[in-house]
């Protein structure tokens, strides 16, 4: 049934095959690559209206670079600023933090113009299914305890309880939780930056 | 120190076999005897080492680089080319192995064909390339080449540490009497079940 | 009719989970709910489809020394699709199952089928063990997520039905080698009263 291995068969065989699959998946990526690029923006528009109270224009287009430490300017943060009818209404900020226990992880914080944190969500993280990744419960008391905290006037201290501050952390998951509180930490000062810097 | 870190984190924290799921059909497959799960573990550490190295070397220089004056980024290729440049390196090294070493190649060479298809390899790859490292102590960061070729190769002698124990299990299992429907791969599963819960101790120490 | 034994052979007498044993890592690795289980399946499932039925048609102008070369080019191709049109419309499912898309190439099932069948039998039978051996690797694959979900987060399909923690373990790692020895036992013992009767 098989043709014969000879070769010229062969070598004429594979590169038609692999080519013939290139092309093939090649013609899938550029058909796929505007859905893909769609799907990233949806997913951080999601989690901007998870986090601010509603808005009217597109905070993805209105975005600052914000760092989080004034003496490394380089290490800027993503703040969406979302607006309602033309005043501010909340700012969105990516955080990262690298302190995770299976990683970096990384989170969206919105506060109200007044600094207080209005709501919180995950956008990726690689805790452990259980324990850690219970960061993502939205319900729990963990993230339920940042609502209405004014982080930025020095009244709370961002860290948890087991390390002196006024975080309940999740049971079992004390690096998760100190980690997340990393990452609130960098919004909060980026926060700060933005309203010494762009008011 | 931090080379350190990074082969304790992958020999025993993120045992491949027993936390990430890799590479169980040879888990399974060749594990009723130690002395072959000890040629399949050396082979595998050989082969995964060469793979990462190569494959390192072509996602950062092949894959993503200045094309004809354009910056091109073709990662999308990358589960095709990856699987290729393995089987191909999987057949060079016994082609090699056969001309310079042939007392080797009768210990390894049966187990280098079932090394392609051993998803520990193509995962290897693919995560060290991908993934950031981290560990307790370590920034987490992208792996350099070193850092990769050590990372994989210790990954490979996680999967020897497992499996040499678990073969180890299985000579007594054979001698004991096991109820008939749980005889083979029912009672082989749940002995590594229990192994995976004895590695679970060592989360946390990186 | 008779071909349909095929696809019901692939689900049943040929299940690559619990009879032929192959494809260990996606099942014991993405199986920590119903839903990431089912996900996995139905990604192998498209890429066994197509394979086999492209592994059908080129069979005949392979030369028999490079086929296997051949066939993961192949599969490799449709895994690429697979990934990509997962990261497009379901993103989430994309993240949370990582890894383990790239690695349907590697899965044993897949290359076993084009060698075992495909390269023997006409695209329509290749097309139904590629659908039948699909089928009952998603069924597989969501019953032991769902039975993990169940005893590790009390949830089904990520419906939480008390609010209490679970069986931890069951989610962890340990957990799936437990579940998936356990439902073998069951298996065997339900094969051998049937053998009796």
């Amino acid at each position: 049934m098989a043709i014969k291995s000879s070769l010229r068969n062969m070598v004429l065989v594979l590169t038609l095959v692999c080519l013939g699959a290139s092309a093939a998946v090649a013609v899938i990526y550029s058909v796929t690559k505007d859905p893909i690029a769609a799907a990233a923006t949806a997913k951080t528009n999601k989690a901007i209206e998870e986090v601010v109270p509603a808005f009217d224009n597109n905070p993805s287009e209105e975005v600052l670079n914000i760092a989080a430490d004034l003496q490394k300017p380089d290490e800027t943060n993503k703040v969406y600023v979302a607006k309602k009818g033309g005043e501010i209404v909340g700012y969105a900020i990516e955080s990262t933090t690298k302190k995770g226990f299976g990683g970096a992880f990384s989170i969206m914080v919105g506060f109200t113009p007044d600094g207080k944190v209005y709501n919180t969500s995950v956008l990726s993280h690689s805790e452990t299914p259980g324990l850690g990744a219970k960061i993502t419960d939205k319900a729990s008391h963990f993230i339920t305890q940042w609502k209405d905290k004014n982080l930025t006037d020095g009244s709370v201290n961002i860290s948890v309880k087991k390390d002196g501050g006024d975080i309940d952390a999740i049971t079992a998951s004390t690096i998760s939780s100190r980690a997340f509180c990393d990452a609130m930490e960098i919004a909060a000062n980026v926060f700060s930056n933005i309203t010494s810097e762009n008011k | 120190m931090e080379y350190l870190i990074i082969i304790i984190s992958a020999v025993f924290v993120n045992n491949v076999v027993l936390s990430q799921f890799l590479g169980i059909c040879p888990f399974l497959g060749v594990s009723k005897k130690v002395s072959t799960a000890f040629g399949m573990s050396l082979a595998l550490v050989l082969v995964m080492g060469l793979a990462t190295l190569v494959t390192y070397l072509i996602q950062n220089y092949v894959l993503i680089n200045t094309w004809f004056g354009e910056k091109m980024d073709i990662t999308f290729m990358q589960t095709i080319v990856f699987i290729l440049v393995i089987a191909a390196l999987v057949q060079m090294v016994e082609i090699i192995l056969k001309k310079i070493n042939p007392s080797l190649y009768q210990a390894l060479g049966i187990f280098l064909p079932l090394i392609t298809t051993n998803c520990a390899v193509l995962g290897a790859s693919i995560l060290v390339v991908t993934k950031e490292f981290a560990a307790k102590g370590v920034e987490s960061h992208m792996m350099n080449l070193g850092e990769s070729v050590v990372y994989s190769m210790s990954l490979a002698i996680g999967f020897g540490i497992a499996i040499i124990l678990f073969a180890g299990m299985r000579e007594q299992l054979e001698l004991s009497n096991v109820p008939k429907a749980l005889k083979g791969t029912p009672i082989a599963l749940i002995t590594a079940g229990l192994l995976a819960l004895a590695f679970m101790g060592f989360q946390g120490i990186v | 009719m008779s071909k349909f034994k095929y696809l019901i052979d692939g689900i049943v007498k040929n299940n690559p989970t619990f009879v032929l044993v192959l494809g260990m890592c996606p099942t014991l690795a993405t199986t920590t709910s119903a839903v990431n289980g089912m996900g996995m399946g139905l990604a192998t499932m498209a890429v066994l489809l197509c394979s086999n039925m492209v592994i059908s048609l080129l069979a005949p102008v392979i030369p028999n020394k490079v086929r296997i070369p051949c066939y993961i080019v192949v599969i490799a191709a449709f895994v690429t699709v697979v990934q990509l049109v997962m990261q497009a419309f379901t993103p989430g499912l994309y993240e949370t199952l990582g890894i383990f898309i790239p690695l349907i190439v590697v899965n044993c099932i897949v290359l076993g089928r084009a060698e075992a069948f495909a390269n023997k039998h006409s695209v329509g039978e290749s097309a139904l063990d590629g659908l039948g051996i699909g089928i009952g690797f998603t069924l597989a694959l969501t019953c032991i997520g769902l039975i993990r979900e169940i005893l590790g987060n009390l949830s089904v399909f990520e419906n939480k039905f008390s609010s209490s923690d679970g069986m931890l373990v069951f989610v962890l790692a340990p957990g799936a080698f437990l579940v998936l020895g356990y439902l073998m036992v069951l298996f065997n013992k339900l094969k051998d009263r049937k053998k009796k009767a």
